[in-house]
């Protein structure tokens, strides 16, 4: 059996090979610059964030000047708009729960007397955080309000009260999603998701490509190795797929103002885990597809659920739990996880190690099934 | 690693493969010795390309068993790959590499010694020299065709599978190519090649005709033609399409082929064309004359043979 274990040299070869190839098929090397960047910039400015005018309602259990002031107050912050003025609590909780508005702001009926007292009334403020990154620039500019916008009603009623003091306590409920996704969610979502498609579908063409063009049989009368011919082509790829990562991070530097709370070594330690995880799964695609189309199918296939299921959409823990399940198959939920815990959270890897396993596990079961289907004849 | 030495290049016994219920290569049993040129006759969809993947590994027989440069055909398809040079039936390197990238490459696959040099080797060698950076994909089929074979014997194998190299090439082009195949076999390369071309039949040391997926006749293109036992006669002069179809009409006449002035017929029983030509030869402008069949004759008849002999 001389000479029949895995030879870098061919290896090497196959690399190079790919290498070329990417660089001669213009159009693809132009999809995976213009991709990120177009993605990045459709979604970061067309996905606003930060959205206004939200439909409110206010209960008032207490009119009077200070809540008339108050809730002129709240309208000029333009996040709110009030569409609504609910007599009874039953009454608010079915617009909240119908989604006919995004709060609900109760003033309750000692609402001037407490204020008058130099106690701070409590002011409920209810969101519905199904989506929570339309909540939380509004719930702070509710805050931020609450500690201004009475001072100069009060100023002489109050005179002697210190400054600093809130005037008013505001409680805020989300509700429907007690953990509150945090508001940087566009940046690891669009990371994952363009990492997931464009590494995915790459790669599955690359296999079967070789088997429609008829180089396969080339390929098959060599003695290269399945190993050296999976890993020599995803090699290439992995490196096109830092390049669209860095890209995404500098567009989320300068265009977003994204934080970088974490390390950026173990953010790209992360992203390369996640990359080689997809791209071990588009040559799994192209071993089991026949032809580019069958395998384009299967990429799409993977990608809806990873879209859906992932938390990029829609809130993970909003999800019954046989979808969380589902979800935690797969690596882009994971990794949006990872990548919030860095950049945002400045996480480290001890703390992070939970959702690195499950990727990892994702791409060594992924390279079995790919090995176990590659076809080493044309049987 | 050197293969075993074994006298024969090719030595295959009883190998059957199915696709399906489609029984397509039927108790192929191939010696081809080396230095040999053997050559691979049959109409298409015969399984004479099934056969040639077997034999390099790239398709597993069903049964049967044999060597290859004296490795086993089922168990050490990877050392088989590494000796043999296989030429694709239809152009099979990558039309997105130049020239060099391309031989390149295979060279590297096959881990050649000293691989720039034997690339620029192989480059000169095609008289490509100046068109090493040309894109492959926009080389004539006569030029795709010598690629490929300089690709394929860029780690100088021992035994050359050739499916069908020469299809769709012009006669210039095939003869240097029988040449250098010639040249090959002269330092001891068995070469297995399948051709439709009768010419190139004669050229090889020794035949083998499949018909579906069955070997009907092997040995030197003499053997083959003398074991087919047919008779033939030739025939020139005007109004041949109207005696044509006479002779179709006679016993004892299996083929009536015509050859610009001259027509052809065969049969196997003597006796029964003789007659069959005395009693159409009335006109005596033309001339009639016995000659030796042709390789393409017996083919046929081969053909016909094993489609009326057929089970149905």
């Amino acid at each position: 059996m001389n000479g029949n274990g895995v030879s870098l040299s061919r290896w090497i070869g196959i690399l190079v090979k790919e290498f070329i190839q990417l660089k001669r098929d213009r159009l693809t090397f132009g999809m995976i610059v213009g991709i990120p960047v177009l993605q990045l910039i459709l979604f970061g400015y067309a996905i606003n964030t930060d959205p206004r005018n939200l439909p409110t309602a206010v209960r008032d259990a207490d009119p009077g000047i200070f809540t008339r002031s108050f809730v002129a107050a709240l309208e000029n912050t333009g996040y709110f708009r009030i569409v609504s003025r609910p007599a009874t609590e039953a009454e608010a909780d079915g617009l909240l729960a119908r989604g006919d508005v995004q709060f609900v702001v109760t003033i309750p009926a000692d609402f001037t007397r407490r204020l008058m007292r130099g106690e701070a009334p409590e002011l409920l403020v209810e969101a519905d955080a199904t989506d929570p990154t339309a909540v939380s620039n509004a719930v702070s500019a509710v805050q931020k309000i609450a500690l201004t916008a009475l001072s100069r009603d009060l100023a002489g009623v109050r005179a002697r009260t210190p400054t600093p003091t809130p005037t008013v306590d505001v409680r805020v409920h989300r509700r429907y999603n007690p953990e509150g996704v945090t508001a940087y969610n566009i940046v690891p979502g669009v990371l994952g998701t363009i990492l997931t498609m464009t590494m995915v579908l790459m790669t599955g063409l690359a296999m079967t490509r070789e088997r429609e063009r008829g180089t396969f049989e080339n390929l098959l009368s060599t003695p290269a190795l399945p190993i050296e011919v999976m890993t020599g082509k995803i090699v290439p790829y992995i490196m096109i797929g830092l390049l669209q990562v860095t890209l995404i991070l500098l567009a989320a530097r300068w265009l977003f103002h994204v934080p970088m709370e974490g390390n950026l070594a173990v953010l790209y330690a992360i992203m390369l885990l996640f990359i080689a995880a997809n791209l071990a799964l588009g040559i799994t695609f192209s071993s089991l597809a026949r032809n580019q189309l069958q395998s384009m199918q299967m990429t799409f296939f993977f990608f809806l659920p990873s879209i859906l299921l992932s938390g990029f959409m829609f809130p993970f823990r909003g999800m019954p739990e046989w979808a969380q399940t589902l979800g935690n198959l797969l690596p882009l939920t994971h990794f949006l996880v990872l990548v919030r815990g860095v950049m945002l959270k400045g996480s480290a890897l001890p703390e992070l190690w939970v959702h690195v396993w499950p990727i990892a596990a994702f791409m060594v079961a992924v390279i079995a099934i790919g090995l176990r289907f590659y076809r080493r004849t044309l049987d | 690693m050197n293969a075993p030495e074994s006298a024969a290049a090719i030595d295959v016994h009883g190998l059957n493969k199915h696709f399906g219920d489609k029984h397509v290569v039927r108790d192929l049993t191939l010696q081809v010795r080396r230095g040999e040129i053997y050559g691979f006759l049959g109409p298409n969809g015969s399984g004479k390309t099934t056969s040639i993947r077997m034999l390099c590994g790239l398709l597993t027989p069903d049964n049967g068993s044999g060597t290859c440069l004296g490795f086993d055909v089922i168990r050490e398809t990877y050392e088989i790959k590494r000796e043999v040079g296989y030429m694709t039936q239809r152009f099979s390197l990558w039309e997105d590499l130049t020239i060099r990238e391309n031989l390149d490459f295979v060279a590297r696959m096959y881990g050649v010694a000293a691989r720039a040099r034997a690339v620029r080797d192989a480059i000169d060698a095609l008289g490509l020299g100046d068109r090493r950076d040309q894109l492959a994909g926009q080389l004539s089929g006569g030029w795709k065709q010598r690629l490929s074979l300089a690709a394929c014997m860029l780690h100088r194998p021992q035994l050359l599978l050739l499916d069908e190299p020469t299809a769709g090439v012009d006669p210039k082009a095939r003869r240097d190519f029988w040449d250098q195949i010639h040249g090959l076999a002269g330092q001891g390369i068995a070469v297995l090649v399948s051709t439709h071309y009768m010419d190139e039949a004669e050229r090889c040391h020794r035949l083998a005709y499949m018909f579906e997926g069955r070997l009907l006749a092997t040995g030197t293109a003499a053997e083959v033609v003398a074991s087919a036992c047919l008779v033939a006669w030739a025939v020139n002069g005007p109004d041949l399409a109207a005696l044509a179809a006479a002779l179709r009409a006679r016993p004892g006449v299996l083929q009536v082929t015509q050859f610009g002035g001259t027509l052809h017929v065969a049969g196997r029983d003597a006796a029964l064309l003789e007659a069959a030509v005395q009693a159409s030869s009335a006109d005596p402008r033309q001339r009639w004359q016995r000659i030796e069949p042709g390789l393409e004759d017996v083919f046929i008849d081969l053909m016909q043979n094993a489609a009326n002999g057929r089970p149905s």
